[in-house]
């Protein structure tokens, strides 16, 4: 194991990274006694805590607040890649005013939190006498933050594209609208799906941001769960925790492996959106591949 | 927008507990971060893989799911903060701390391998090539990740207000419950949000201009 910061090691090397491996596992293995002994103190080890979670009852009350999650997920999504459409395309549009607006949601609502977003959506729609069920709220609330984010990936995607592509399109005869939805949007589309992908890991984390309104997300019934088997709770809170990594850490995985897929086809010069993304607030744009 | 003028200090409360949340978050995000990158770049491989192992929890983990356990789950084990803020500032801090991570280390992968190559053939060890010759070359290209990373956070600050801190987004919660007109209450929400969003990021950009350089 080589890397630009250190040369393959000589005897000397090796030796002390040898002892510092061996000082770095006992350290390791202190940090995990620590925690063990911690929980051993408190009784958090007790079978009896941990026998629940083999619980079919409660095992279904959890699995149903999932679906929950990943149901959110899916309609958001959708709606929220159609938002995106549009508001793309509005920000590259020729007409001024158009350009105007679209830029003007697209920057005002990705700097806000996308908690606010579904929790106005449950506390103004009812106000206007629009008495929706939570998964409405949940849903409004995801779209129209994740369609701002996504806007802006799309547009990169398609800002990346080489301009000779639609100077073809427009030779051979196209119009504007044609040249768009037949050559620059698929080339763009494609070239974006790791974003994409990577963004959907985004939206399902969010999804469960439902727990604030009272939405039945999975989070939200392990809380419920732990009130009926009031020894679980960290256990329940623990398996709830690692479900979500290992879906998430799934979908990751897929994010780059189509992005390494993308790199072979397209050499250097394809459009990723550095490996932040989930987090980033307003640098999409700045962050495509060119150097 | 006369009810919001009404609740001006309301606001100027909750605005205040979210950015000191966010910015005693951002601190610990940070320190774990550049501990984690170096970690992760180090050649120690149990170090390599407790990095690796850090920065893939944390990233996929929900917020709300890490809140939950934090909050509920460590008073279980007798680990108790005597106010939410602070346990907030735990999962805040953890949490971005791993993007923080990762960012550093892309950060370090973009400088040339000359760099690199040139400080170990002066006899440099690990540790003096990293924090010597490389990471400030890698800071300049990481400003601008970092910088929204401190926006991101601030943004995330909000899942605070379902676990009991008050910050800008409960007290936009508590203030429908009083008033009727909602949509103004919801502007001005947002116009505090704005405020420490709109200048970061421009504060990001004219850090990131003075420390350009050309490759």
């Amino acid at each position: 194991m080589s890397s630009v910061l250190y040369d393959e090691l000589g005897p000397r090397g090796r030796r002390r990274v040898r002892v510092a491996s061996a000082a770095a596992y006992v350290v390791i293995a202190v940090l995990v006694l620590v925690a063990l002994d911690k929980l051993g103190d408190k009784g958090q080890l007790e079978a009896r805590r941990w026998k629940n979670l083999g619980n079919t009852e409660l095992l279904e009350f959890l699995a149903k607040g999932l679906w929950q999650n990943v149901k959110a997920a899916i309609v958001a999504m959708a709606l929220a890649l159609v938002l995106a459409t549009f508001l793309a395309l509005g920000r590259l549009s020729r007409a001024r005013p158009v350009r105007w607006a679209s830029g003007f949601v697209v920057e005002t609502f990705r700097a806000l939190p996308q908690l606010l977003f579904i929790l106005a959506a449950a506390i103004v729609l009812p106000r206007y006498g629009y008495e929706l069920p939570l998964f409405v709220y949940v849903v409004v609330g995801l779209t129209v933050y994740q369609g701002a984010v996504l806007a802006e990936i799309f547009r990169a995607g398609i800002l990346s594209l080489d301009r000779g592509q639609s100077e073809a399109a427009y030779a051979v005869g196209l119009t504007y609208r044609q040249a768009m939805a037949l050559v620059v949007v698929p080339q763009a589309v494609r070239r974006m799906l790791p974003s994409i992908v990577s963004q959907l890991v985004t939206l399902f984390k969010d999804t469960s941001l439902g727990y604030a309104i009272g939405y039945e997300e999975m989070v939200r019934r392990g809380r419920f769960a732990s009130v009926q088997f009031g020894e679980s709770l960290l256990q329940i809170a623990l398996l709830v925790a690692v479900t979500f990594v290992l879906i998430n850490m799934t979908l990751s995985r897929l994010a780059r492996r189509l992005e390494q897929r993308q790199g072979s086809r397209y050499g250097g010069g394809t459009t990723t959106v550095a490996g932040v993304e989930d987090l980033t607030a307003l640098d999409v744009s700045t962050t495509t591949g060119r150097p | 927008m006369d009810v919001v003028l009404e609740h001006l200090g309301d606001y100027a409360t909750g605005l205040r507990t979210t950015l000191a949340l966010s910015l005693v978050s951002f601190a610990l995000a940070l320190l774990l971060g550049f501990a984690v990158a170096t970690m992760r770049v180090s050649p120690v491989a149990p170090l390599r893989a407790a990095g690796l192992a850090y920065v893939e929890t944390f990233r996929n983990i929900p917020l709300t799911a890490f809140f939950a356990l934090a909050v509920f789950g460590l008073p279980k084990v007798g680990i108790g903060f005597s106010t939410f803020f602070r346990f907030a500032v735990l999962v805040l801090g953890t949490y971005t701390g791993a993007f923080v991570a990762e960012a550093v280390r892309s950060g370090i992968n973009t400088v040339a391998a000359g760099q690199a190559e040139a400080a170990r053939s002066l006899g440099l060890t690990f540790g003096q090539t990293l924090w010597n010759v490389v990471l400030p070359q890698a800071l300049r290209s990481v400003v601008q990740p970092i910088g929204s990373l401190f926006i991101a956070l601030a943004k995330n600050s909000a899942i605070a207000s379902a676990f009991a801190v008050v910050e800008l987004t409960s007290t936009f919660d508590q203030l429908t419950e009083r008033e009727a007109a909602t949509l103004p209450l919801l502007v001005g929400t947002a116009l505090a949000y704005l405020s420490i969003t709109v200048p970061a990021g421009l504060l990001t950009g004219a850090v990131e201009r003075r420390v350009a350089f050309k490759r």
